[in-house]
């Protein structure tokens, strides 16, 4: 990769979105493997900041790629990584509009969509993965996300209400 | 009025380009934790635009593309109702607000991000971002690893293994297993006959 991290931040961003089956969420292991252990653009725990961060904001959960941007080479940072992770996955959605109504009962198309949904399952498996040893650094922490798991499996609670428990929590001080 | 739409689902006129950017942009801003609730709520429910199984196809269309899927899903809708510039707008509407306020919490976190009590606040709140994705992962694997396919729960923690145990890179382990996946359901096309 070149020198200029601009450069490098769409270059990376725009691979990774054509690869993200499953979502932002599906791609968070790759993020996390370039940003931090790749490129060192950041530690551990600001790459867990940042997806707690793009977590509280609203919108797509792809906002992520943003925090990254912006903290590699500030608001020309936040904009490319962006625009490389939405631009060229946009443009395929685009042209696929309009030719995937009319094969909506070709075997392709229901055989690509079959074999994906496992797949995508499994990269989003994994983020969950990446993100709860990122996040668990002691036993406290994992109990917090343990109780998070139980309560937004069996309950119909607003995740915002988990939010500002886990906030509050950590606070305190306990985590 | 439930007699129209029993006979036919109805369809008012379709969204302007303005409606549809100011949609999206109550969307985005509202779509706290994730803002697919918040689309289907506003097209299928508040504004008619779409039948649910209309909006669960575009959606799967989305998800079955690579990239974010909601703002792919933005794209599909905008431009089944207004061409190449619908999509615009509603992309632009999906993304505008959430990439000025991501930005402002951005320059914060530069600013404030190594203050002790606010990494203390963050640590608690990523710990229950981990729980709510995990909660998901639960969700979305009970119908994989409870029916039909005998295969799919292998592909599923092939998938897992090797992106977070191995560390192999996305691009590499999804060329090997996708294609793998795909044949499989070419080849055993009953299994999937059952899906909803």
């Amino acid at each position: 990769m070149n020198d200029n991290p601009l450069v490098a931040l769409f270059g990376y961003f725009a691979l990774l979105s054509l690869f993200a089956v499953g979502g932002a969420n599906a791609a968070i292991p790759e993020m996390h493997r370039i940003a931090v252990e790749i490129m060192h653009w950041m530690n551990d725990r600001q790459f867990a900041d940042s997806f707690a961060i793009a977590q509280l904001s609203p919108g797509p959960n792809v906002i992520i790629v943003t925090l990254i941007g912006y903290h590699v080479a500030g608001v020309a940072g936040a904009a490319v990584a962006t625009v490389a992770m939405c631009g060229p996955t946009c443009l395929l959605a685009f042209f696929a509009a309009r030719t995937w109504d009319r094969f909506k009962d070709a075997p392709w198309r229901i055989a690509i969509q079959a074999g994906l949904v496992p797949v995508s399952l499994g990269l989003i498996a994994a983020s969950a993965f990446v993100l709860a040893r990122a996040a668990d650094k002691n036993i406290y922490a994992g109990v917090v996300t343990a109780v998070t798991v139980a309560v937004a499996s069996f309950t119909r609670v607003n995740p915002l209400w988990l939010f500002a428990a886990g906030g509050m929590l950590g606070l305190s001080g306990w985590l | 009025m439930s007699e129209v739409t029993n006979a036919k689902p109805v369809h008012p006129a379709a969204p302007s380009l303005a409606e549809l950017f100011i949609s999206f942009v109550i969307v985005s801003v509202s779509g706290f934790g994730g803002a697919l609730p918040w689309a289907r709520r506003m097209i299928v429910e508040q504004k008619h635009w779409m039948t649910t199984e209309e909006f669960n196809e575009a959606f799967a269309l989305a998800q079955f593309l690579p990239g974010p899927n909601v703002v792919n899903f933005s794209v599909v809708f905008g431009s089944r109702f207004g061409g190449a510039a619908g999509a615009a707008v509603a992309l632009a509407g999906l993304m505008g607000p959430p990439l000025v306020i991501v930005t402002v919490l951005a320059m914060l976190y530069a600013q404030f991000g190594e203050l002790e009590i606010l990494g203390r606040i963050l640590s608690g709140i990523t710990a229950t971002a981990a729980g709510l994705l995990i909660a998901v992962v639960g969700k979305m694997a009970v119908p994989l690893f409870t029916k039909r396919w005998n295969w799919a729960p292998a592909i599923a923690i092939l998938a897992f293994a090797g992106v977070a145990i191995m560390r192999w890179p996305l691009p590499w382990v999804f060329a090997v297993l996708a294609p793998v996946a795909v044949a499989i359901a070419w080849l055993k096309p009953s299994a999937t006959t059952a899906k909803p």
